[in-house]
């Protein structure tokens, strides 16, 4: 993956084929502690703990067209060649909660990416799903709900193309407010 | 700054024009969403098929994601679904290439035939 917005983009469709009704997702910058992370946490059906503990290995996969799975695999070494490390906790019938993190001035750490276009896909493919995204620098934070927008929007489709250009700006201000001069790809 | 003020701007504007509207689903588009879709660049393909729909002011399309479509050297991917369940399934897709399929296929009703799975693995 080019960037965290692609991986971000790749998990959540986990979530999506866990048949997750809401899908909370945090993006933390630190400078202080030089972390960025990344939450991802659903209401999907979950893992148990025999899948849990196998389900970074790139052969195990729940899909049926072949036997090997890689999104999982993938971030877990982009997390880990950027100084970070990729923690996922499960249960059936709950849902799960995924944390990657990274450091901020590693190298090798990938690019934000267009956050925005991750959201605005997935919210044009699936407006039943209720996503939720929270920027956040240790001093301000930006929050948007899909569900919220949706209410405000009283019976126009948040598909409507309209709306998804608005969320699209919308949400690009809110990484430019809170990552700006925290990340170095993020114009201030 | 962006406000939920102009959301409502939007509401207004957009209500008017979705009472006028028939609710017919004409076609689906489905574009390949799964790891190899994303890192092969589908979110570019789907973005450029909503932002070109949205230019010609398209309205009975709908956009939507899947998962691994089973051929990954072939991703990005994007199927173009008829209601009666038949459909073309393009392959190697590019944002132009995209474009070119909502001018000719979605709107004119033209299959651009160099694009599609058939074409490709008969090279």
């Amino acid at each position: 993956m080019r960037d965290l917005s692609l991986h971000l983009l790749d998990i959540i469709q986990n979530s999506i084929a866990a048949k997750a009704g809401k899908i909370i997702t945090i993006i933390y910058a630190n400078k202080l502690d030089d972390e960025l992370g990344i939450i991802v946490e659903d209401n999907g059906h979950g893992m148990d703990k025999e899948f849990l503990d196998k389900v970074t290995d790139p052969f195990v996969t729940t899909r049926k067209t072949r036997k090997i799975g890689i999104g999982l695999p993938l971030l877990k070494s982009s997390s880990e060649m950027a100084g970070g490390k990729l923690d996922i906790d499960s249960a059936r019938g709950k849902g799960t909660i995924l944390k990657s993190t990274f450091k901020i001035g590693h190298i090798d750490r990938l690019p934000l990416g267009d956050i925005s276009d991750t959201f605005v896909s997935l919210i044009a493919a699936r407006p039943d799903i209720e996503f939720e995204l929270k920027l956040d620098n240790g001093e301000k934070s930006f929050l948007f709900n899909s569900f919220e927008i949706k209410k405000k929007l009283d019976g126009v489709p948040i598909t409507e193309y309209e709306v998804l250009s608005w969320l699209k700006e919308f949400i690009d201000e809110g990484v430019k407010t809170i990552f700006g001069g925290v990340l170095n790809e993020v114009d201030s | 700054m962006k406000s939920i003020a102009e959301l409502e701007e939007i509401r207004k504007k957009t209500l008017e024009q979705i009472n006028m509207r028939k609710n017919n689903e004409r076609l689906r588009v489905v574009v390949g969403m799964a790891t190899c879709g994303i890192a092969a660049g589908a979110r570019p393909v789907m973005n450029a098929l909503l932002e070109e729909l949205k230019r010609r002011n398209v309205n009975d399309v709908s956009v939507t994601m899947t998962g691994c479509i089973g051929v990954c050297k072939l991703e990005p991917i994007v199927e173009v679904i008829n209601p009666d369940g038949s459909k073309v399934t393009y392959v190697k897709m590019t944002p132009e290439k995209a474009v070119r399929v909502v001018a000719e296929h979605i709107v004119n009703g033209r299959i651009c035939r160099d694009y599609t799975i058939g074409a490709e693995e008969g090279k």
